[in-house]
């Protein structure tokens, strides 16, 4: 019975959704808002060959902020609620190899974090995805070594202070008259070249020192609740 | 990727559940670079094939641990 009604409403809800399935045909052209975004005037003006991260980072700044802002909220909460336990643990070692290869690992992973955020307005990727390399980095690091003690002072005034440079030059547009998240306050520069784009690259390397800092930070927490008894 | 998502669905052993979730992501960040959208398949490759898998093993370890602990007490 139970089942036959779980049927009835997979039924349902495919024989709804079908016809936008059946329907869709991709755009032929882009449509407004992106039309918008995409003409030659707008992209002379962000000077950004990467228009996504333009757009990201000048047009839809405010949500970059709200993404940040959640993202914050997220790692506070876990602090608050996974607290250390303080007891030790005995762990088996790891084998020589993967010890090894993650000394070796580490320090280029997050070297290709800051890469792709730093470039963010030049190539694909940009602040979230570089933060999140290096948080990838930061766990490969503790999984190898698990009894590293992260210096916590440091990661969290890492956060802080992006957070705050992230909102402060947000707020300099505003104060100097191009608009909140205007890019125009730092020198454009020649398109293309890695000091273009005005504020962008900081502001993205900004966001992405604090989403790293912020996930290292998360699974540091976790890490730390660990027990094994 | 069909065969992943039926895998994480449907396995008994959550571990195994939870590496095909990852290798899912995996496989969604592919679909996305065929899809021309190489920022969204850097977000998902890292995230949800990297963190997110690591973080539902530390979950699972806590959670088993804590399992075992309730068994051994009653």
């Amino acid at each position: 019975m139970k089942k036959l009604f779980i049927l009835i409403i997979i039924v349902a809800l495919g024989s709804i959704l079908y016809p936008l399935v059946n329907s869709f045909d991709g755009n032929s052209e882009l449509p407004a808002l992106a039309q918008y975004y995409a003409q030659q005037e707008n992209i002379t003006r962000v000077n950004s060959p990467n228009l996504v991260t333009a757009i990201v980072v000048t047009y839809r700044g405010l949500d970059t902020m709200g993404e940040v802002t959640i993202l914050f909220l997220t790692a506070a909460i876990i602090a608050f609620f996974l607290k250390e336990g303080g007891a030790k643990r005995t762990l088996r070692l790891n084998s020589e190899i993967f010890k090894t290869s993650a000394q070796l690992l580490v320090p280029i992973i997050v070297m290709l974090g800051i890469y792709i955020f730093i470039n963010g307005h030049l190539s694909p990727g940009g602040g979230f995805q570089g933060g999140a390399v290096i948080a990838s980095a930061v766990i490969l690091m503790l999984l190898a070594s698990p009894n590293t003690e992260l210096n916590h002072k440091f990661f969290e005034s890492l956060e802080s202070t992006s957070g705050l440079v992230f909102v402060g030059l947000a707020a300099l547009g505003a104060l100097l008259g191009l608009g909140y998240l205007d890019n125009a306050i730092l020198p454009l520069g020649e398109y293309g070249k890695l000091f273009s784009a005005g504020a962008i690259p900081v502001i993205y390397s900004f966001v992405g020192l604090k989403v790293g800092a912020e996930l290292s930070n998360i699974l540091n927490k976790f890490q730390s609740v660990q027990s094994d008894k | 990727m069909l065969a992943m998502a039926i895998i994480a669905i449907y396995h008994k052993k959550l571990i195994v559940a939870v590496i095909a979730t990852g290798a899912l992501g995996l496989f969604a960040s592919i679909l996305y670079l065929l899809l021309a959208a190489p920022d969204v398949a850097m977000t998902e490759a890292a995230i949800g094939s990297g963190l997110s898998t690591i973080i539902f093993f530390y979950v699972l370890n806590r959670i088993r641990t804590d399992g075992e602990e309730k068994e051994t007490g009653a």
